[in-house]
């Protein structure tokens, strides 16, 4: 019953959005004006339809609807009740469904609050954003229905892929979706700015709290996944290149770009065409992530079960959206007049550099993604990795940093480098000092020395806009420029640490024996059986030690074995001081060697200096843009405030 | 102002600049890519392949087959395994540093990401075992359908 609610919701949400396009583009013309006014509260209706399928399929997941198929594919009842209902969209259908629904309530929530621009702009907008919707409706009901029945009712279901039986990971996906369906509004704005010409400082103001709202949620996934990669895989790396992380670092990295562009666009109506042009950009790479994921053309661990037919319904919206943004922009951009002018020095000029910087690692990025596609197409398999990817994407984003460091304080439209430079000394002066100290210490390689330089120094120079200003009186954005900035050179600043100093050790030990890696002491104390809910584990017992004289602290490695479905995984201890993190793998039993009465077991240790700050510097990128949002939102509020009661006024003198 | 109205270029010219400029880097990036791609990617042999046309030593590659049965070994560290890939034409060598995947076991297949030795060893730096049911390395469904079945009989 509660599924059927749920499929009926769908469709009816599918159905308003068709009605919502329609009226949105026959409301642009002057015989439909009278449908436009539907179209605001048909896409309110619509969101919260969505938004009730989605509740419908949370609910027959909690209580293990095993009729239902995607239950019974997915879950299992003697699943703990949070991975019940991450089970939800831990699969194909159910991510899809999370996916529409946050893109119908992103509509609806445009619809609820967006009154700045002008009404047509709106109504465009929000019939390109049911357009986009309309697609994925019919993807869902088409090929890929979360609520289908199944008959015969099994006793018990398959159960959940262990790895993904993590609280981390139950909220990384939702948080990435609202990131990755969050620019789509981006994409509806600027098709909605497209067709009715209205491209300048107001678009770019009325787009810029959802730009930053999608890229906040796009930084804290792409940061927790990273740091779920870390811990539950076992692997000791935090970024692999994998696929599905790419999948979530290009819109990222045009998320970025499109931030700092549309600033130019609304501080300094320049940049037009190009903000247009990212905004496209931006969602079109969330749904190239969603193509590859989804598709199984790409494997990956994140990658569900293969199904062409599906592959080529989102190959097919792809081409329809990205190819019909495309051809709109090509149509349009030679009316989209020019911005105003700017020197090379300036505070534009170093946001172009960000740009196209960004969009070149953008480039890199999809590139070394795709590859592999080409290639088993010319009939050659390869993979392609760190080896490729680490330099190439270095190679811009070293210079971009180092811009990074001079572009905040220039100003805008002209400025000299003389007037900045005597900050930067200390910065500089940093950079040497850095790399000098590196340098001594000795055997690191490039990149990460380059890394540890240019963090310092960016550090300090990140800091350099709040000089000479009320701290009080610092308006909220320019706090969230510095707070990011700082994120970025701390960040940096974790992953050099973390690739020069990292220190592995691999070894097979008895029980009682210690051994050493880095500072730390490592002594296997017992193993032993525990059980939990759906999996048995052995148990290391580790007693560590950092230095000769350092407090013991317990470590509890684990290697699990879950019975549904069957698999193992290694559940990584971890211990985090304040200058890094002691990583540690239980393997298993190390087969026994000719007359040993004793018997070994696999460790894998890590101590990696500073690599928390990885994370920390993630987590503070993000902290800025919230900071940033806090204050535009805040300032538009205020704006309007003030706006209502002079029209109040008037109205009572008026009288 | 008075600066800005001076200024030698005309707002479309300036677009010009800016587009070129970044058309230049782009175009750049691209070509890099395709450079780095070409030397960096990291082929997928099977072991007849390997054993015809070894890649040069030291160039990262991924070797796929079946555990060869009776082949694997543990050392005397407890960490180091020594085993052999076949694909039923021809059988490599591999070493292996590390902590195994549950589901690599001989007889089953496995991909193995490393370099090949200069005495004929695979070098693996990590070992792809069949996850679970909905993952399977790429190469592998493939080579499953045309060769496990020789591969299994031959091996049994």
């Amino acid at each position: 019953m509660i599924a059927e609610l749920g499929l009926a919701a769908l469709w009816l949400a599918a159905a308003l959005a068709a009605l919502q396009l329609v009226s949105g583009a026959l409301g642009l013309t002057e015989r439909g004006a009278v449908l436009g006014g539907a179209v605001r509260p048909v896409a309110v209706v619509q969101g919260g339809l969505a938004l009730l399928a989605f509740a419908c399929l949370i609910y027959v997941f909690s209580v293990t609807d095993l009729s239902v198929k995607l239950v019974a594919l997915n879950s299992h009842s003697m699943k703990p009740l949070v991975f019940k209902i991450a089970g939800a969209w831990g699969n194909h259908e159910g991510s899809m469904l999370l996916w529409v629904t946050v893109m119908g309530l992103g509509g609806a929530f445009v619809a609820l609050v967006e009154k700045r621009l002008p009404e047509r702009t709106m109504l465009a907008t929000l019939a390109g954003q049911a357009f986009v919707s309309l697609g994925f409706y019919a993807f869902l009901l088409f090929a890929s229905n979360p609520f289908e029945r199944l008959s015969p009712v099994p006793m018990e279901g398959n159960g959940l892929n262990p790895l993904l039986q993590d609280l981390g990971l139950a909220f990384h996906p939702p948080t990435l979706y609202l990131g990755y369906v969050g620019l789509s509004i981006a994409f509806s704005f600027a098709i909605g700015a497209l067709v009715t010409r209205e491209v300048g400082p107001a678009f770019a103001k009325a787009m810029r709290p959802w730009v930053l709202g999608a890229w906040i949620f796009l930084t804290v996934g792409i940061t927790a996944g990273s740091y779920w990669a870390y811990y539950e895989l076992g692997w000791g790396g935090w970024w692999f290149w994998d696929p599905v992380e790419n999948a979530s670092l290009m819109p990222w990295l045009a998320a970025t770009a499109l931030l700092h562009s549309c600033g130019v666009l609304a501080a300094r109506n320049a940049l037009r065409a190009w903000t247009i042009m990212l905004g496209v950009v931006a969602f079109s790479m969330s749904m190239i992530g969603t193509f590859l994921v989804r598709s199984g053309i790409l494997t990956s661990v994140h990658a569900f079960a293969v199904d062409p037919q599906r592959g080529t319904f989102i190959l097919a919206l792809l081409a329809i959206y990205i190819g019909g943004a495309l051809v709109l922009f090509g149509l349009r951009a030679a009316t989209v007049t020019e911005g105003e002018r700017f020197a090379f020095v300036s505070r534009e000029g170093a946001l172009v550099v960000n740009n196209v910087m960004l969009s070149a690692i953008l480039g890199i990025v999809l590139f070394g993604t795709l590859y592999p596609l080409f290639a088993e197409a010319m009939g050659a398999k390869v993979s392609v990795g760190p080896p490729y990817f680490n330099p190439m994407s270095a190679l811009f984003a070293v210079p971009m940093l180092v811009v990074l460091m001079v572009g905040p304080l220039l100003r805008w439209r002209r400025d000299k480098f003389g007037r900045v430079g005597r900050e930067l000394v200390i910065p500089a002066m940093l950079i040497v000092a850095a790399g000098i100290c590196v340098l001594v210490l000795g055997g690191v390689a490039l990149l990460p020395w380059i890394g540890l330089a240019l963090s310092v120094g960016l550090g300090w120079a990140s800091l350099l806009p709040l000089k000479g200003r009320n701290l009080r009186r610092t308006p909220l954005p320019i706090w969230g420029m510095v707070v990011a900035h700082f994120g970025i050179a701390v960040a940096l600043f974790g992953m050099s640490s973390e690739s020069a100093f990292s220190v592995e050790k691999l070894v097979a030990v008895r029980m009682g024996e210690v051994t050493q890696v880095g500072p730390w002491g490592v002594k296997l104390d017992t193993v032993e059986p525990v059980a939990g809910p759906n999996w048995t584990a052995m148990e290391a017992r580790l007693l560590v030690r950092y230095g000769i004289d350092g407090k013991v602290t317990r470590m509890l490695p684990q290697s699990r074995s879950f019975w549904a479905p069957p698999q193992q995984t290694s559940e990584s201890a971890l211990l985090t001081r304040w200058n890094g993190q002691l990583y540690a793998v239980l393997g298993g039993e190390a087969p026994k060697v000719d007359g040993e009465k004793q018997s070994r077991w696999q460790l894998r240790l890590w101590w990696k200096p500073f690599a928390p700050l990885i994370w920390i510097g993630g987590l503070l990128i993000a902290l800025g843009g919230l900071l940033a949002l806090v204050g535009r939102v805040a300032a538009d509020v205020r704006r309007i405030v003030a706006k209502d009661k002079i029209a109040y006024r008037r109205e009572k003198q008026g009288r | 102002m008075a600066t800005v109205a001076k200024s030698p270029i005309k707002a479309k010219h300036q677009r010009l600049v800016l587009l070129i400029v970044a058309l230049v880097v782009l175009i750049g990036a691209a070509l890099l890519a395709a450079w780095a791609l070409r030397n960096q990617a990291s082929y997928f042999y099977v072991p007849s392949e390997i054993v015809a046309r070894p890649p040069e030593p030291g160039r990262a590659v991924r070797l796929g087959g079946m555990v060869e049965k009776g082949s694997l070994k543990t050392a005397a560290d407890g960490v180091t395994i020594n085993f052999a890939v076949q694909d039923g034409k021809a059988r490599v060598p591999v070493t292996f540093k590390g902590i195994v995947p549950s589901l690599f076991v001989e007889g089953s297949g496995v991909v193995a990401e490393g370099k090949m030795g200069t005495d004929g060893t695979f070098v693996a730096d990590n070992l792809l075992a069949k996850h679970d049911e909905n993952y399977v390395p790429r190469e592998m469904q493939d080579m499953s359908r045309e060769q496990a079945q020789k591969v299994m009989q031959e091996t049994k």
